[in-house]
């Protein structure tokens, strides 16, 4: 019998570096009561929201994502040429192909990365870096470049009073590599598509382009809080056991930044010791799916509120219904 | 069998868990949303929350039901 050979991967993988780029529009609950009928008290108390990004004139999500990538690849240390693979997590890519991923690889001039988008929505981050993970230990990648980047004012209804306020606009990236210690805890993740009506689209593209008629993110805010306070506090709960880690091992917990309202219900389940710093960047930044785990990460390091070497418990949840987590070393 | 007080008693604490009502206020008679000023993002919570506590399932069409604390307890007891 023929031997196939194999490529050795790493023993572990760990996160190298994090970037970030948020576009320059601030929109404020001001404003967005321009749009809806609403107040800046009301949609404070739902959500914490008190302003939100959108890109402007000049930007749009690939040059987010390459702002972000640009950052956590000079971060990481490694020259371009040691990037082996790009993973693009987004729901913002309005064409049906190309993907973004090798557009994006050509643009920070990588060359003969690998790349490809997932579709993952609000869980997308954390599915790139399962991912990315994989790769690395497997020998199929060496340095991977995770992207998440939604330019969601783009596909959301401005007059829709359930979710107008919280969808916003932003990239966030990592370098996945090599490591002699694990630095990426086991990825609790699933699917739920017998809920896949709670968050979805008006119309498919298909259905847009033939009848003319616009095509936003619905969702049904209420079923949504069920899930991510019931099943997600539970997975991410699941996820600290995963990796060994018990509550007061933890230094961060970074979850996607949906509603402070989830948040806040998540800390109550996890019973989570004061000491852990939450990230909370949906006050200023909104609702920006995939990308609010690396933007909130980087905040946090950037902040001075985590450092490096911190143990973080990041996790993902939304449209299909998908969610993943995992307890990350911070870089 | 918890009793009406005991099951009262629970849920109180997961009332002022969730919204900060203090627990002598979650009395039978009172309204949710119009005395206890519950919003309907506490409520859902206060919902997954009886759920864990009394091992019962409140589906969405019973959950909308429940607009007192009584309601509730009852639901629990009918449930459990």
């Amino acid at each position: 019998m023929t031997t196939i050979q194999a490529r050795p991967g790493s023993p572990y993988a760990r996160l190298y570096s994090v970037g970030s780029a948020i576009p320059s529009r601030v929109v404020d609950n001001e404003e967005m009561c321009t749009y809806i009928d609403s107040s800046d008290e009301w949609i404070q108390q739902r959500t914490g929201i008190t302003e939100r990004r959108w890109i402007a004139e000049g930007e749009d999500a690939q040059s987010l994502a390459k702002k972000a990538a640009e950052s956590a690849i000079e971060r990481s240390g490694l020259s371009l040429d040691q990037i082996d693979a790009v993973i693009v997590s987004t729901v913002s890519q309005y064409k049906q192909t190309p993907a973004m991923a090798p557009l994006l690889a050509a643009d920070l001039g990588l060359q003969d990365a690998a790349a490809f988008d997932i579709g993952a929505a609000c869980a997308g981050f954390c599915y790139g870096v399962a991912q990315a993970d994989a790769l690395v230990r497997s020998g199929a990648a060496t340095h991977v470049l995770v992207v998440g980047v939604e330019t969601l004012s783009k596909i959301t209804d401005l007059h829709d009073r359930s979710t107008a306020f919280l969808f916003a606009d932003g990239a966030g990236a990592a370098v996945v590599g090599p490591s002699e210690v694990n630095g990426i805890g086991p990825v609790e993740w699933g699917s739920d598509g017998y809920q896949a009506e709670v968050i979805d689209m008006t119309a498919d593209w298909l259905t847009a382009v033939e009848q003319g008629v616009p095509s936003y993110v619905k969702m049904n805010g209420q079923a949504v809080f069920r899930w991510a306070t019931g099943y997600i506090a539970d997975a991410a709960k699941r996820t600290l056991e995963a990796a060994g880690i018990t509550p007061d091992q933890l230094d961060c917990f970074i979850p996607h930044q949906a509603n402070n309202r989830i948040t806040d219900s998540m800390l109550r389940h996890l019973k989570l010791p004061e000491k852990v710093v939450v990230a909370r960047t949906i006050k200023q930044l909104g609702n920006t799916s995939a990308a609010s785990v690396p933007i909130a990460m980087d905040e946090l390091l950037s902040s001075g509120q985590a450092k490096s070497g911190d143990t973080a418990l990041i996790i993902g949840f939304g449209a299909g219904l998908v969610y993943a987590g995992q307890v990350v070393v911070l870089p | 069998m918890a009793t009406t007080e005991e099951i009262r008693t629970q849920l109180a604490e997961l009332v002022n868990d969730v919204a900060g009502v203090p627990v002598e206020d979650v009395q039978l008679d009172k309204s949710f949303v119009d005395d206890l000023d519950v919003d309907s993002l506490a409520m859902v919570e206060i919902i997954v929350g009886c759920e864990e506590k009394f091992g019962v399932t409140i589906p969405d069409e019973d959950s909308k039901n429940l607009k007192t604390v009584g309601d509730a307890v009852a639901y629990i007891e009918n449930h459990s």
